[in-house]
């Protein structure tokens, strides 16, 4: 599935939030958006989901405008896992899922809706929770549970706001390489992200936002000295490791402005 | 080795199926337990209905009453029977049910748990429609008759009065969710200053009515299913079934706002038409069923309460559930006003109120766990 961003504008009220995005993501492919707290991020990620409609520009699936798709149709290609809240109303974790078919259930789900659900219990690992009331969980496993019921719509593109914010290592790990792993089977995925050195591991196109502009897009290489100093005006290293590149702020290794 | 790794493996998968099975089974048998309290609630229903038309000032037997109401018998007794209690019955049973159902769709709409057409100012606001149809309008003298009941002339002009005005306060809850965006807590403050309003509006015409209005208009306020005539009660089941019915095809959509508003739109739900439309068809309802039948408080409020508090929140069940439970409660609530200091009959609304805030009170206090 392919997924192209053509000049989207949008602005809450008269303060403008996103001003000509544009770019195109392949199937499979894992995108991440960076940048400063404010810079559009979240915003973004609604627009692509209709959450928020965009004043101008718009979104195409395959070649096809997602204005002309009904939302429910769109909830089957797209799921969107919203910045974890805290509490939530209570709801097992099954039922929680379950939720992620609503796009395909009309008065009741089918057998294959409740599989589906099960598959991807047991795919998050799960599956001793099942019954258990989501409020119950750990911050990390809720955030599998949200991600699950994400899943559950069989989307071709994820969409994450901050997946691993809150999160300890362990479950921020967990967290994107479930992701990762749907990318495999072809499933396209879009997170917005704080954590330079996460996006570093996970994705393969990067994107870096600043002022609801986009401030430089690409590869990883999008993310050097000269391109984070002028958005975060942070001076940083990136240190070439034999498993991957790591952006370390130079304050830490104490020869800030030295 | 290689063997070992290979049965470890279909070990691992086989233990994997298995508990996807379980987990299957295990979901199952906790939605038949929700199932189950569905189908007992129907039973005391029905139940209750048999026991409801028994008693009275005339006791009538059980077995009797059931043959009068297969067409087995078309004595007095059947003449009682369908030409009083039955009435009673089913409007206790169509109004429990439309107020609570309208209770728990604005209760979950709204995401609060103070969501109910009474705190939304729509009972209020009939009454005072009401207060104005007799005062001004000078519709409400009242007749005492031999029997205990008390008749108020041209009820329809009171009914319609009663009904526009709580249209007045529907429609500025629904503007001010519609064009302003309101917030549900928005929505319900205003609900709650629109309440008080219009009771300040009853109250000054209350003190400026002449002694027989100042007696229909606190009549009038008695909410009481003992008042409506078969045409009455066609129409407002024209009006609860289909409600019930648009509430029930919703159920999935208001599952999905509580999981909030922003992952609702993810899922294809609609959100402004899903909760416009539900205030509006709630308010609708609840309007009617107080303009025929006077205002009866707690049954939207509480019922959804108890429903959550036994089954928990899911709108599959809860809405359903809610439905029956509300039509056992009034009901129920019906029956003990006619019969617990009798010959004298109480308005079930005097009851209502009197049972439904404790056991709100005792609810809240218990730890709303549910909610």
């Amino acid at each position: 599935m392919k997924l192209e961003i053509k000049g989207i504008k949008f602005s809450y009220g008269s303060a403008p939030a996103l001003n000509n995005i544009s770019f195109r993501l392949e199937g499979g492919e894992v995108l991440t958006i960076v940048g400063p707290n404010g810079s559009g991020k979240s915003t973004l990620l609604k627009c692509i989901d209709r959450i928020l409609k965009p004043q101008r520009g718009c979104i195409m699936i395959d070649g096809k405008d997602i204005k002309g798709i009904g939302s429910e149709e769109v909830a089957r290609r797209m799921g969107y896992v919203p910045q974890s809240n805290g509490k939530s109303f209570p709801s097992t974790v099954f039922d929680t899922i379950l939720m992620g078919r609503k796009p395909y259930i009309r008065w009741a789900p089918a057998a294959k809706d409740l599989k589906v659900v099960s598959d991807v219990i047991g795919t998050l690992e799960l599956e001793e929770f099942a019954l258990r009331d989501i409020n119950e969980l750990s911050g990390g496993q809720r955030q599998k549970v949200i991600i699950g019921r994400a899943l559950a719509q069989e989307p071709k593109i994820l969409l994450l706001d901050e997946p691993t914010a809150n999160l300890d290592l362990k479950h921020q790990l967990e967290v994107l390489n479930l992701v990762k792993e749907q990318t495999r089977s072809g499933v396209s995925a879009i997170i917005a992200i704080h954590d330079l050195n996460l996006a570093l591991r996970y994705s393969d196109k990067v994107i870096m936002l600043n002022y609801g502009k986009v401030f430089a897009a690409g590869g990883l290489e999008v993310l050097n000295p000269e391109n984070i100093e002028a958005v975060y005006g942070i001076k940083v290293r990136v240190i070439n490791h034999s498993k991957g590149i790591f952006v370390i702020p130079e304050e830490f290794i104490g020869d800030k402005n030295s | 080795m290689e063997d070992l790794k290979n049965s470890n493996r279909k070990d691992k998968e086989w233990r994997h199926m298995s508990s996807k099975e379980s987990i299957l089974d295990s979901y199952r048998a906790h939605t038949k337990k929700k199932v189950l309290f569905v189908l007992i609630s129907m039973t005391l229903l029905f139940l209750m209905v048999i026991i409801s038309i028994s008693v009275g000032s005339v006791r009538i037997e059980v077995s009797k009453v059931i043959a009068a109401l297969i067409g087995q018998d078309d004595g007095i007794i059947s003449t009682i029977i369908w030409k009083i209690r039955i009435l009673r019955v089913i409007t206790a049973i169509v109004a429990g049910l439309g107020l609570a159902v309208s209770g728990a769709a604005m209760q979950s709409i709204l995401r609060n748990p103070l969501g109910s057409p009474f705190t939304l100012g729509i009972s209020h606001s009939a009454a005072f429609g009401a207060a104005f149809a007799i005062v001004v309008l000078g519709v409400g003298s009242i007749q005492s008759s031999s029997v205990d009941a008390v008749i108020l002339n041209n009820p329809y002009i009171i009914t319609m009065c009663a009904f526009g005005f709580s249209l007045v306060a529907t429609f500025i809850i629904i503007l001010l969710a519609k064009y302003k965006g309101a917030s549900p807590e928005t929505m319900i403050l205003t609900g709650v200053a629109i309440g008080s309003l219009f009771i300040a509006g009853t109250t000054a015409m209350e003190y400026f009515a002449e002694d027989v209005q100042l007696s229909s208009i606190i009549f009038w306020t008695f909410g009481d299913v003992g008042r409506t005539s078969w045409s009455d009660i066609w129409i407002i089941a024209a009006v609860v079934i289909p409600s019930a019915i648009y509430f029930l095809y919703n159920m999935w959509n208001y599952n999905a706002l509580n999981c909030g508003e922003e992952t609702a739109k993810s899922l294809g739900v609609n959100v402004e038409r899903v909760r416009i439309g539900g205030m509006l068809v709630a308010s609708l309802v609840t309007a009617l069923i107080v303009s025929f039948i006077g205002i009866i408080g707690f049954i939207g409020l509480v019922v959804p309460h108890i429903v959550r508090k036994i089954i928990g929140g899911d709108e599959r069940y809860l809405i359903p559930s809610s439905c029956i439970i509300g039509a056992i409660l009034l009901l129920v609530s019906d029956t003990a006003a006619r019969t617990i200091i009798s010959p004298i009959v109480l308005p079930v609304g005097i009851l209502t109120s009197f049972l439904g805030a404790p056991l709100f009170i005792y609810l809240v206090i218990k730890g709303r766990k549910y909610w």
